[in-house]
């Protein structure tokens, strides 16, 4: 019983997190058609921000508590400054070319921040652990648990209905979904596509760096540890069908508690059975299993 | 023979097979792995050429590479030839299967369905400690027909053999009926198909091309270095590798594979002396560069020096 509650609460842990990560990806590639390969670097970014700011400040005596203002201000600024110098300075060039080259120069693009990492912020690891040790721990059903790693099912769940919320009761979320369906008669309509994109496109880079700078109290944040989290979230977006938030959600729930069974009975398939269940999605839904339905063009 | 590509390769052979000879040892080592890697180019060049890209081709690099190693432990396998012919034989046979599967796929499908293929081998390799987990296996010294040579001498004019070969081979495809299929399939699918040619069938069969030449690179690599480990190998960012020296070298020709390629091992050998923690950077700003202002590759250059002369 005990070991299924641990099982449990470390899937929705993990979900959660992969879902923070992913949905990102997935409303990305949703409305503008582009795999992101820089999520990875509004991930590891928004961790190091996090991190460095949660040790200068906690140095200098600030009270711990603070450090929640990091996590979502680091998010926050990573994602707008770096959402809008890859928007505005690359992306915006090669809406016209092909999608898979588009994922290649978004991988250069990866490869370049990961190396900028390391000039601004050192090759040492950095531990935040303020906000984590702050929350203590908590008993569920005879299990101690971190209390922080419980809010980020929270968070998780908030960003969840805050996505839904978004597209489907705004204004925002009508203009969207026109765009995602056919740009070019939403751009006759007088939506201003430009704006529609960079906006999404800074949305998902926010959401990608507060998935890194909310797991980095929980972590050694090192470098290149935006790459393993990357084709992860892939497989999550994968499995839920590209450009679905519901997928997402039921994609990074799946990969999540598949994960954690795995780690406890049978750790030798852990990564194995996460990337065969892409390979079988794939195989028998191209599309995911919650892909948005497309409409048939003529 | 009259083919200018074949004159060019045969050529190619002859200076680097005789060169190899005189040129100090770390040039030679240079060209070994450059030169066993643009096998693997030529590979994916022709999936290229189909306007496929494939994130996995790391699966049958590694599944070349490990072919070789777990042949040398459990059988001890140690002639150069055999090892490669087991390994061509392993990643055709995988080969032939994915591609019953992977030939219905496009674009972004293709790219994302040949990942998850190489991570499950991935999360196959670190995770079992049988398969050598993170540390991989140490592969000794390759032997010829018997022969234990000093040196990597041998090892090298395989390499430059097994590469004149594989891409005489793929060039004749390339020209044949069959191989001229692959710019029509990338440019309408549709067409080919009512011209009485089957698409999924000429995609299945580029794709087991690409997986044996990228396995023999493997197989060569593996043997060259000494060593197998998952995550230079198998792992996606190895893959990413292998598509970028793809898009630096250029679909022009089966030549610019192995231009590209060495100039990729020059590149990192360079580098890593001068700015180890740069290369990344140098990497991704050249795939950007040679996106946006040399969409042909490295190749287009030389082709047009070439056409300059005539």
């Amino acid at each position: 019983m005990e070991t299924l509650i641990t099982i449990v609460l470390d899937g929705l842990q993990y979900s959660s997190y992969l879902f923070i990560v992913s949905v990102g990806l997935t409303v990305i590639f949703g409305v503008m058609k582009i795999l992101n390969v820089t999520h990875a670097s509004f991930f590891t970014w928004g961790a190091y921000t996090a991190a460095f700011f949660i040790g200068k400040f906690s140095e200098m005596g600030w009270p711990d508590a603070f450090g929640f203002v990091i996590i979502f201000a680091s998010a926050a600024v990573v994602g707008l400054v770096l959402g809008l110098l890859i928007e505005r300075g690359l992306l915006r060039h090669m809406y016209e070319r092909d999608e898979v080259l588009i994922v290649l120069a978004t991988f250069g693009l990866f490869l370049m921040l990961e190396d900028l990492i390391l000039l601004v912020f050192g090759v040492n690891p950095y531990f935040a652990y303020q906000p984590m040790a702050l929350l203590e721990s908590v008993e569920v059903g005879g299990i101690t648990r971190d209390v922080y790693g419980l809010t980020l099912i929270g968070l998780a769940a908030l960003v969840a209905l805050a996505c839904w919320y978004g597209q489907n009761r705004t204004k925002w979320g009508k203009l969207l979904i026109a765009v995602i369906y056919d740009r070019e008669m939403s751009e006759a309509m007088g939506i201003n596509v430009t704006v529609v994109y960079v906006v999404t496109f800074v949305i998902g880079a926010v959401l990608g760096a507060l998935g890194g700078a909310y797991i980095a109290p929980t972590v050694s944040v090192t470098p290149g540890f935006g790459v393993d989290v990357i084709v992860l979230s892939f497989a999550v977006v994968v499995i839920g069908g590209m450009g679905s938030i519901p997928g997402a959600l039921i994609g990074s729930i799946l990969v999540g508690l598949l994960r954690a069974l795995a780690v406890h009975k049978l750790p030798e398939i852990e990564l194995f059975v996460v990337f065969a269940v892409m390979a079988i999605v794939l195989v028998f839904r191209p599309e995911g299993l919650f892909a948005p339905a497309k409409p048939r063009k003529i | 023979m009259r083919d200018r590509t074949v004159i060019g390769l045969t050529l190619g052979l002859g200076i680097c097979a005789i060169g190899g000879y005189f040129v100090p040892d770390w040039f030679m080592n240079q060209m070994m792995f450059g030169f066993a890697r643009a096998l693997a180019i030529i590979g994916l060049l022709v999936l290229w050429r189909t306007g496929l890209v494939s994130f996995g081709h790391a699966l049958y690099f590694g599944l070349g590479a490990y072919t070789v190693a777990l042949m040398d432990i459990n059988l001890g396998v140690t002639d150069a030839f055999v090892r490669l012919a087991g390994a061509m034989l392993v990643t055709g046979i995988i080969g032939v299967l994915l591609g019953y599967i992977l030939r219905n796929y496009r674009d972004i499908f293709f790219a994302m369905l040949s990942l998850a293929f190489s991570m499950v081998l991935y999360g196959i390799l670190v995770k079992t400690e049988a398969l050598g987990s993170t540390d991989g296996f140490p592969v000794s010294a390759p032997t010829f027909m018997g022969a234990a040579p000093e040196g990597k001498y041998y090892l090298f004019v395989l390499i430059c053999v097994v590469g004149w070969v594989s891409a005489v081979l793929v060039h004749s495809y390339l020209q044949s009926t069959l191989g001229r299929l692959t710019t029509a399939v990338r440019d309408n699918e549709i067409r080919v198909e009512y011209l009485g040619y089957s698409v999924a069938r000429a995609i299945h069969i580029k794709y087991v091309i690409s997986a044996v030449l990228t396995g023999a690179a493997g197989a060569l690599t593996a043997m060259a270095l000494g060593q197998v480990d998952p995550d230079s190998m198998v792992n996606w960012t190895a893959s990413g590798e292998l598509v970028f020296v793809t898009i630096l070298s250029g679909p022009g020709s089966v030549a610019a594979p192995f231009i590209g390629s060495l100039i990729f091992e020059l590149l990192r050998t360079y580098a890593s002396e001068w700015a180890p923690h740069a290369w990344q950077m140098i990497v991704g700003g050249t795939l950007l560069a040679v996106i946006f202002f040399l969409p042909g590759g490295l190749w287009s250059i030389a082709a047009r020096a070439l056409r300059g002369r005539k």
